[in-house]
């Protein structure tokens, strides 16, 4: 076993998934290469959405693939930065508006 | 930006033995990823053998007045390599006998050497089909001899193929050297003012677009598109066709991606996409290589690594067009960018 949880090697390694479930790994993959065709949505914009959600989800061989993906189809720096600030921005907004919750339980437990 | 070439520097990278070395050993060695030649035999396509030779693409020298961190060619002010008139008479020989249609001038920067004009002007004489002269663009501004350019290409009816490696100026710069892209930039719109790119006219203008680190190139079409916007409401810029270029590695790309520690993953990236169906289309296969000494090759990258065509007649006072269609093409791992994704030539994406 490796000392470490992350090796970016494994990234490579990803389609192996289907080995110990031929089917639902099969199906997950014609899944996904379904979901980042070009539709409604543009290739790049669905790039941009995955290079977010990596972050939220803090998947590091993810990030890899779409910083690399996003580089290729000429996505700049400042682009990608402004969609982590979206993702940035849910998060944070995700604990704050619980602050509702905290308010409502606080006013109703005091006299 | 690099003050100098390879040469220069006397890196050991300069050393076209030593690329070779590289591309040759560790995961190639010991067959964790397979050699260029088992991946064509898994194919049935080893020997790679040429079709019919179209295309002659003349290296006239490795002079250039810029030294991008990409070049393959190790190109720059302090190169002297220079090709010469007698060469050039060799050339214009080979043209009125074979079936070569298409010349296609590279460096360097082909500007620079002192019988470019000349050459062009025999050439055109000979009728030839698509007559390409690869510019780098800031030439044509960096010297009051050059400012001419655009109206010297245009009476002969040049096909100028130009390099931006991209539509904003940061990536570009960072690749080619500070003040590039606003030069290149100004170089387009003096082309167009001639009549370049411009539709219906038929001076041809393409851009060729090469990714500025260790990553391959996505869809030409889509970068086509994105450089055809950006340049025209950024810049009225016009032009035809986008030909998206993968980085070969060798000379200081391969030193590049070396250095940053890339080359491991680049490898796997370029084996990872080989597709089959760029193999029968790679340049290789309709073009000779001409070096500025006048030597052959299968291409401008196996020029630089000193591989001459395997064939008995090795140089352009010898040409034989029935022996050099004959041949085996040379190959060794670099030869991957050529068949990674869509495939790469001097021509854009191949399948």
């Amino acid at each position: 076993m490796e000392k470490t949880y992350y090796d970016p090697s494994d990234l490579k390694k990803f389609g192996k998934i289907s080995e110990w479930n031929e089917e639902l790994g099969s199906k997950f993959f014609e899944y996904y290469g379904k979901v980042f065709e070009e539709g409604s949505l543009k290739a790049r914009e669905k790039s941009l959405i995955a290079l977010a959600v990596a972050h939220t989800v803090q998947c590091p061989y993810c990030i890899d693939a779409y910083t690399g993906d996003g580089l290729k189809r000429g996505i700049t720096k400042e682009e990608m930065m402004e969609a982590l600030h979206v993702a940035a921005a849910i998060r944070g907004g995700a604990s704050l508006v619980h602050g509702v919750q905290m308010m409502n339980k606080y006013d109703k437990l005091s006299m | 930006m690099l003050a100098k070439s390879l040469q220069a520097k006397k890196s050991e990278l300069s050393k076209t033995e030593k690329q070779l070395e590289i591309l040759s050993n560790g995961f190639f060695k010991d067959g964790s990823l397979p050699t260029f030649a088992n991946k064509l035999k898994g194919i049935d396509q080893f020997p790679l053998r040429p079709n019919k030779i179209e295309i002659l693409q003349i290296n006239v020298g490795y002079m250039c007045n810029q030294v991008c961190a990409h070049c393959h060619v190790d190109a720059g002010p302090d190169r002297k390599e220079i090709m010469t008139v007698e060469t050039m008479e060799h050339i214009l020989d080979v043209l009125k006998t074979t079936s070569v249609n298409t010349l296609d001038l590279t460096g360097g920067a082909p500007e620079m050497n002192p019988n470019l004009r000349w050459f062009v002007e025999e050439a055109s004489k000979l009728g030839v089909k698509d007559f390409i002269v690869r510019s780098n663009l800031t030439i044509i501004l960096a010297n009051k001899k050059y400012h001419d350019l655009p109206e010297f290409f245009a009476k002969h009816n040049i096909h100028v193929i130009s390099s931006l490696p991209f539509y904003k100026r940061e990536k570009t710069d960072k690749q080619r050297g500070d003040g590039v892209f606003d030069k290149s930039i100004k170089a387009l719109q003096m082309l167009n003012d001639v009549g370049y790119g411009k539709e219906g006219s038929p001076l041809k203008l393409d851009l060729v677009y090469n990714p500025s680190g260790a990553f391959l190139p996505t869809d030409q079409m889509a970068l086509e598109k994105d450089f055809k916007k950006a340049l025209k409401e950024d810049f009225d810029i016009d032009f035809n066709n986008l030909f998206a270029i993968t980085n070969i590695p060798i000379s200081r790309f391969l030193d590049y991606l070396i250095a940053s520690d890339n080359y491991e993953d680049y490898m796997n990236a370029l084996v990872e996409a080989f597709n089959p169906k760029a193999v029968g289309n790679v340049m290789c296969t309709n073009t000779i290589s001409v070096s500025w000494d006048g030597y052959l090759y299968d291409c401008d990258f196996n020029q630089m690594l000193g591989l001459k065509v395997a064939s008995k007649e090795q140089h352009i006072s010898e040409y034989n067009e029935a022996s050099l269609s004959d041949r085996d093409i040379v190959i060794s791992q670099h030869c991957y960018g050529c068949t990674a994704g869509s495939g790469s030539s001097c021509q854009g994406t191949v399948a």
